[in-house]
């Protein structure tokens, strides 16, 4: 049996619709399950619904055999697992915003953020010493009362940012979801993790000629 | 930091309790019983080396080590790892020994770590290296005997991935032309990043075969037949002379019957940049991290002025000891229970019954706080209380 840890959220939905696509059948009740186990014995899977943050967790560990994780988690967690595919889904992007763009005044600029691993990162690669202020969710709050100068965090639409009066101010990188494997369980289950990256991709490319036709 | 609780040990330090001693002890000497079999001899080094020989010669990432300075204000370092101690040993006091020498060792190593402090920075691992043997004989040999003693440890499941770093450099130098460029692709591997991997081949001025070829070598992992497909990637001499040697490699392992254990798996790097040729890794099918590990070093002595070949591998015992899993066969002592008038008598019995082999633990009654729960701690309680061997 494969276990694989999903992202419970934004990327749930998109993940079991991108397995479902490469014709693994998840039966209806998947979707509004409140288990956090869930076993589909036709298809010889079992599925365990983590916190996004953690799904990398789960596969270093190896309780989970493979995973679906988000680049801005994989970049913060900087776990030692395999970063097999890019499914090239919930698309955004990690970036800097603020309620300006101009210069910020002081020694050492505050930045507010859930990812104080990549933007600690981001600014010693600029080589501007911040001070970074790690926050669990609004994070766009932070600026707007003065506890940062500057917020790190992922957007997708912008929404958010224009909604509050924010703007971007540095871009850092594009984020999708990637599909993850245990380093074990990457040759001691090969044959199985193979075939799934094999239709898992086969989808991918398929979706992303679609777009450029 | 704040001052540390009176129990608490530094980072990473753990102590092992009598229940995993004795599984690491049992593990221990079956190992060291087969690896002897096959003629090697065990040997140690110090704890402390210095820093500028076999700290940088490890190939352990600097941040790991932990450094410290003697009174003359040399810099050691805690030993991270033990092939780098016993080159040196190869190359010094073993110089005059003719090669090839075949040596093991079961030594406690250390690394730093950074991340979530609960993970061992101090663990043992118990390999062996055979030096000054350049022959496909010899990868196969170390290959055979750590398979020999993971199953004599008792693992009845396990894999062992082979791949080559030497067959990775070439193919990579062949197509991107120098060290840099390879260097970048190699990190990308090493990261385990197949997704920033492939962004970057696309994203390279290459042919539409050179990025196929680079892409390719992802999909090389499986059994022998994976051999001939990589021979199509990389169509030269350093091509032929690898796969030559893999494929003698494979037909050596089917001479010691562990040809079914075995996968080849192009893509497998080490972090230990010394390697250089055929690499490998232990998986133990319930452990989500690899047992074992090791490889072919064909430059490292030279760092210690006598040039030779080697090749080795070593094993975690805490992640073996896992993988095995603590039974619950405990074997308890047994105990003899006396009141003072009583003491010689017990002390003879004990005495008879441990030049026999038995566990014997002598304790007068008065010593014991509380009796059952005492007792309890032990197989077979006998009690030499009162005046005339009635017991209780």
């Amino acid at each position: 049996m494969l276990t694989m840890a999903m992202p419970k959220g934004r990327i749930f939905e998109e993940a079991v619709e991108l397995l479902r696509n490469a014709g693994y059948q998840l039966p209806p009740e998947f979707d509004d399950s409140r288990k956090l186990i869930i076993d589909i014995e036709e298809e010889n899977l079992r599925f365990i619904l983590a916190k996004p943050m953690d799904v990398p967790t789960y596969v270093e560990h190896g309780v989970a055999d493979v995973g679906i994780a988000g680049k801005d988690v994989m970049l913060e967690e900087e776990r030692n697992v395999y970063e097999v595919l890019d499914l090239k889904i919930s698309g955004c992007y990690l970036a800097v915003a603020g309620l300006s763009d101009g210069p910020i005044k002081g020694v050492a600029p505050k930045i507010a953020t859930k990812y104080p691993n990549v933007a600690s990162n981001y600014f010693r690669q600029q080589g501007e010493q911040v001070e970074i202020i790690k926050l669990n969710g609004s994070i766009e709050l932070a600026p707007l009362i003065g506890l940062a100068d500057r917020i790190v965090d992922i957007v997708s639409t912008g929404r958010t940012l224009t909604e509050n009066g924010l703007m971007e101010t540095a871009f850092i990188e594009p984020i999708t979801s990637r599909f993850i494997v245990n380093p074990v369980s990457y040759r001691t289950k090969d044959a199985i993790i193979d075939d799934m990256v094999e239709r898992l991709s086969a989808v991918v490319e398929g979706e992303s000629a679609d777009e450029n036709r | 930091m704040t001052r540390p609780f009176v129990f608490e040990k530094p980072l990473g330090m753990r102590d092992t309790l009598p229940v995993l001693y004795d599984l690491k002890t049992s593990i221990r000497e079956k190992i060291q019983r087969v690896t002897e079999g096959w003629g090697y001899r065990f040997m140690n080094t110090p704890t402390l080396e210095y820093y500028e020989t076999v700290g940088e010669a490890s190939a352990i990432l600097d941040q790991q080590l932990f450094k410290l300075l003697d009174q003359r204000g040399n810099t050691l370092v805690l030993r991270p790892d033990m092939t780098a101690p016993i080159a040196r040993v190869a190359a010094s006091s073993l110089k005059n020994e003719p090669f090839p020498l075949r040596l093991a060792y079961d030594s406690n190593v250390f690394r730093a770590q950074e991340d979530e402090g609960g993970k061992p920075a101090e663990f043992e691992q118990i390999g062996v290296e055979l030096i000054g043997d350049r022959t496909t004989s010899a990868d196969a040999e170390v290959i055979a005997l750590m398979a020999a003693v993971l199953e004599k440890a008792g693992l009845e499941d396990f894999q062992i991935a082979i791949g080559h770093v030497g067959f990775i450099q070439e193919l990579f130098l062949s197509i991107v032309g120098n060290e840099e460029r390879a260097a970048v692709l190699r990190r990308y591997l090493y990261e385990k990043n197949y997704v920033g991997y492939r962004q970057h081949v696309r994203e390279m001025p290459l042919s539409t075969i050179d990025q196929k070829r680079l892409m390719a070598l992802l999909t090389l992992r499986g059994d022998g037949s994976k051999l001939e497909e990589a021979i199509e990637l990389l169509p030269n001499e350093a091509g032929e002379r690898v796969l030559d040697e893999l494929r003698t490699l494979l037909h050596t392992l089917k001479a010691y019957g562990v040809a079914d254990q075995v996968k080849f798996d192009f893509t497998l790097v080490s972090h230990m940049s010394y390697y250089t040729g055929v690499v490998f890794e232990g998986y133990a099918n319930n452990l989500g991290v690899p047992l074992s590990n090791g490889g072919r070093y064909d430059e490292l002595l030279e760092r210690f002025d006598r040039p030779a070949q080697a090749t080795g591998f070593g094993i975690r015992l805490d992640h073996l000891a896992e993988a095995l899993g603590v039974t619950d066969n405990e074997r308890l002592p047994n105990a003899i229970i006396f009141s003072p008038e009583r003491r010689e008598e017990a002390i003879q019995q004990a005495s008879e019954r441990r030049a026999d082999g038995e566990k014997v633990v002598v304790q007068e009654l008065s010593g014991i706080t509380n009796l059952d729960a005492y007792s309890e701690r032990f197989d077979d309680v006998t009690y030499l209380i009162g005046k005339n061997g009635k017991g209780m």
